[in-house]
C-alpha cells in the first residue's frame, strides 16, 4: 500500500457552517460529518475528544447532539484514548450506529476490533463513520503540560487554541498572547509507541483529514472506503463543503506525501532497529517484540 | 507476519512445544508466502461442508451459548458451511467424533480422568483444535479454584488445555465474542474447502490467532505492562479498557491501568490491543474481507 493509502479522492475543503469554523481546528471536516451523520441518522452518535475536568485533557465522550460534537471540535496535542468507549457506546448508550474520530492508530484499533473482534462482542457491524485525523507523533497530558508551561511559558487554562504548523508548535491564549517553540524540541516528549507507528494519514479511516496540504483553514480530505466515500457526497450534495481541487492548492499533495514517506521510513527504520537492540551470548543481536510480525 | 511459520517470541516466555505431526492437515502446513488476495464474491457453495464439535470441559457453558449468540448466522453456518458434530445438548454423540474443527471450552482438569482422555482425543481426532474462551486457553477464573468447591470438592487441578495437549489457535476472552467464532468458522471453512485464494486469505487470519496459542498459556491484564508499555509501544487507543469484560481496566492519563485483583485473566485486553499485533496484509484488505464474510452470512 502507498504511504497515502488507498482512496477514491482527495480534496482540498472547509465546512461552509460558521459555528464550526469557529471552534474547529482547521477546515471544520470532522465535526461537520458527524453534524451531517448524526441529522441523516447515518449515525446514532459519534465518540469524541469531549472537554475533562483539566484544561487540555480530553476525555472520550459520545456526542448525539451537534452542541456536544462543537464542545469536542479542535485538537488537543494529547492522548485521547477514544477506543475506549467503542464497545460502551453500544452497551451504555444503546447506540446502533457509531461514529468515531481517531488518529491512525486508533483508526487501525477500530478496524482490528471489526476483524478480529476478540472481547468486542456485537461492535463489528455497529462502526458506521470511522473518521481519521493525520498524525505525526503525540504526547502524555504531562509532557503537553511542559511544553506550554516551561517552554512556552503559559498557563494551560489560559491556552485559546494549540497548533502544529511550519516548523513550530503554537500557542494561543485567550487574552491575545503567541508562544511558539520549534518541533524539534518536542521530539524527546513524544510517546515512545509513536516511533513504530506506521501510518500517517489514517490509511484505514472511512474519510481522514488533516490541515497538512492545504492553505490555512483549511483541510485536505481523503475520502476512502466506499461508505465514505456515500458520505461525502451526501454531504457536498447539502452544500456543507466548499472545495477545491487539490492541484490547484498550495502546498498540496506533495508535501503530504514528503511527510508521510518521512515518518513511515523513520519509523519503519526504528522498527528494525528494534529487531537488533540487545547481545546475545552467543554475540548475536537479541530483538524487542514486533507487533507487526506476532503477538 | 502472516505468511511465516508461528515462531515462538524472542525470549522471556519459554517457548511452547511445537504442534506434532498428528493431524494429516494443519493449518499451518497451508501457510504460503503469497500476497493475500481477498475474495470479494466467492461462488456459491459449497462444496463440502467442514464438521465442527465443541468439547465441553471445565467451563460454565457461556462459550457454548456465544456460538448460540450468532442466532441466524449459526443457522446459516450449519446451513452451507459446517455440522455441528459434537456438542453438549446440542448434538446427541455420546463420544468424541472425528471433526475438523473441535473448539475446546473450559480448563482440563487433571483430577478428571474423563476430561483429559476426552481431550486427547479430541486432539487425536481433529484437524484443527482451537482453544475456545479464556478457560481453555489461558486457565481464566479457573486458575483460582483450589478445590473444595460443590459438587465436586476433590478436583482441584485446573490448567488450560495446551499443557495437556498441543492447540492450533487461542480464541481468548470470557465470554470470547460470537463474531469472532463466526469469522473463524468462515475462515476454517475457506482453509479446508476453498480455492487457492481462499486459502491464502484464511492462513494470514488465522496466523495471529496460531500465534497466540504458541505464545503461552498465561494472560493477565499484567500483560499490557510487560508486553506493551514496557516494551515502548503503546500508543494510548484505549482499545483494551474498552475490551476488558469485567472493567478491570481504567484509562489514566491516555494509558492502561489494570485493577489486578479485578482481573479474572481472559487475555482479552492483550489479544485486542492493536500492538500486541498488526497485521498490515488482512488489515489492509478490511473492507473487502468484512463484505465477504457478510457476503458468506446472507
Ligand atoms: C496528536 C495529533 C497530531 C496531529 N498531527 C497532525 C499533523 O501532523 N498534520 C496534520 O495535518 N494534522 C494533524 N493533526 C490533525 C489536525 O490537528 C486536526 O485535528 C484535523 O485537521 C481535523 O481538523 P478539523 O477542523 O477537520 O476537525 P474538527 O472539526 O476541529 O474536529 C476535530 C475532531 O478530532 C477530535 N480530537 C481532538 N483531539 C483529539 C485527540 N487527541 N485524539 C483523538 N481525537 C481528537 C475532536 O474531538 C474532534 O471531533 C493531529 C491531530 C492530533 C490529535
Ligand atoms: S504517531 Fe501514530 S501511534 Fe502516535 S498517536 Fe499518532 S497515530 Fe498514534
Ligand atoms: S490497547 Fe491501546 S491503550 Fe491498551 S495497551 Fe494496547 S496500545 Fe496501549
Ligand atoms: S484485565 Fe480484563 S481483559 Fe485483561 S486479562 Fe484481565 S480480565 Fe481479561
Amino acid at each position: 500500500m502507498d504511504v497515502l493509502g488507498n482512496y477514491k479522492s482527495a480534496i482540498s475543503a472547509r465546512s461552509t457552517d460558521k459555528d464550526i469554523q469557529k471552534k474547529a481546528q482547521d477546515g471544520g471536516i470532522i465535526t461537520t460529518l458527524f453534524a451531517y451523520a448524526l441529522e441523516e441518522g447515518i449515525i446514532d452518535g459519534a465518540i469524541v475528544a469531549g472537554p475533562s475536568d483539566e484544561p487540555w485533557r480530553p476525555e472520550p465522550t459520545v456526542a448525539t447532539t451537534k452542541a456536544e460534537l462543537l464542545a469536542a471540535a479542535g485538537t488537543r496535542y494529547t492522548i485521547s484514548p477514544n477506543l475506549y468507549l467503542i464497545k460502551e457506546a453500544t452497551r451504555s448508550y444503546g447506540l446502533d450506529r457509531v461514529g468515531i474520530v481517531g488518529v491512525p492508530c486508533q483508526i487501525q484499533a477500530v478496524r482490528k476490533a471489526q476483524l478480529y473482534p476478540i472481547g468486542m462482542r456485537d461492535v463489528d457491524d455497529k462502526i458506521a463513520l470511522a473518521l481519521g485525523i493525520y498524525c505525526m507523533e503525540n504526547l502524555s497530558y504531562q509532557a503537553l503540560e511542559a511544553i506550554v508551561e516551561d517552554h512556552c511559558n503559559q498557563k494551560m487554562e489560559s491556552v485559546k487554541k494549540m497548533d502544529i504548523g511550519k516548523g513550530k508548535f503554537t500557542v494561543y491564549t485567550e487574552r491575545g498572547a503567541v508562544s511558539q517553540m520549534p518541533l524539534k524540541l518536542i521530539h524527546k516528549y513524544v510517546q515512545p509507541g509513536c516511533h513504530v507507528c506506521l501510518d500517517y494519514v489514517a490509511n484505514l479511516a472511512d474519510i481522514s483529514s488533516g490541515s497538512v496540504g492545504s492553505p490555512d483553514g483549511w483541510s485536505t480530505v481523503f475520502v476512502r472506503s466506499m461508505k465514505g466515500n456515500e458520505v461525502w457526497d451526501g454531504a457536498m450534495a447539502a452544500g456543507l463543503f466548499e472545495t477545491k481541487p487539490m492541484d490547484q492548492v498550495k502546498p498540496g499533495l506533495d508535501l503530504v506525501k514528503k511527510l508521510a514517506t518521512e515518518k513511515i521510513t523513520k519509523n519503519q527504520k526504528n522498527v528494525d532497529a528494534r529487531k537488533t537492540v540487545g547481545l546475545k551470548a552467543d554475540g548475536t543481536p537479541k530483538g524487542l517484540r514486533n507487533p507487526y510480525e506476532s503477538p | 507476519m502472516p505468511g511465516r511459520t508461528p515462531e515462538s517470541r524472542p525470549e522471556a516466555k519459554p517457548a511452547a512445544s511445537q504442534p506434532q505431526a498428528k493431524p494429516e492437515v494443519k493449518p499451518s502446513d497451508v501457510i504460503v508466502n503469497e500476497k493475500v488476495e481477498v475474495v470479494q464474491k466467492e461462488e456459491k457453495p459449497v462444496a463440502e461442508k467442514i464438521s465442527i464439535g465443541e468439547l465441553h470441559l471445565s467451563g460454565c457453558t457461556g462459550c457454548l451459548v456465544t456460538l448460540a449468540d450468532n442466532y441466524e448466522g449459526l443457522f446459516k453456518l450449519l446451513d452451507d458451511y459446517a455440522d455441528l458434530v459434537y456438542a453438549l445438548t446440542l448434538v446427541d454423540v455420546r463420544h468424541v467424533p472425528e471433526m475438523d474443527v473441535c473448539l475446546v471450552e473450559g480448563s482440563c482438569c487433571l483430577d478428571d480422568k474423563l476430561s483429559v482422555e476426552e481431550l486427547k482425543q479430541a486432539r487425536a481426532k481433529s484437524k484443527v483444535l482451537v482453544a475456545y474462551g479464556a478457560c481453555a486457553a489461558y486457565g481464566n477464573i479457573t486458575r483460582f479454584c483450589r478445590g473444595g468447591q460443590w459438587n465436586q470438592p476433590g478436583h482441584e487441578s485446573y490448567v488450560p488445555i495446551s499443557e495437556v495437549v498441543d492447540v492450533d489457535l487461542f480464541l481468548p476472552s470470557c465470554p470470547p465474542c460470537p463474531q469472532a467464532v463466526r469469522n473463524v468458522a468462515v475462515m476454517a471453512y475457506l482453509l479446508l474447502r476453498g480455492n487457492d485464494d481462499q486459502k491464502n486469505l484464511a492462513t494470514a487470519y488465522l496466523t495471529p490467532l496460531m500465534q497466540l496459542a504458541q505464545r503461552g498459556d498465561t494472560a493477565c491484564g499484567c500483560d499490557l505492562m510487560y508486553d506493551v508499555i514496557n516494551q515502548g509501544l503503546c500508543m494510548g487507543c484505549g482499545t483494551c479498557a474498552g475490551t476488558c469484560p469485567v472493567r478491570a481496566i481504567t484509562m489514566e492519563y491516555g494509558k492502561p491501568n489494570v485493577n489486578r485483583d479485578q482481573c479474572i485473566k481472559c487475555g482479552a485486553c492483550y489479544a485486542q490491543c492493536p500492538r500486541s499485533w498488526f497485521n498490515f496484509d488482512v488489515m489492509n484488505n478490511y473492507e473487502g474481507i468484512m463484505d465477504a464474510i457478510k457476503g458468506a452470512m446472507q
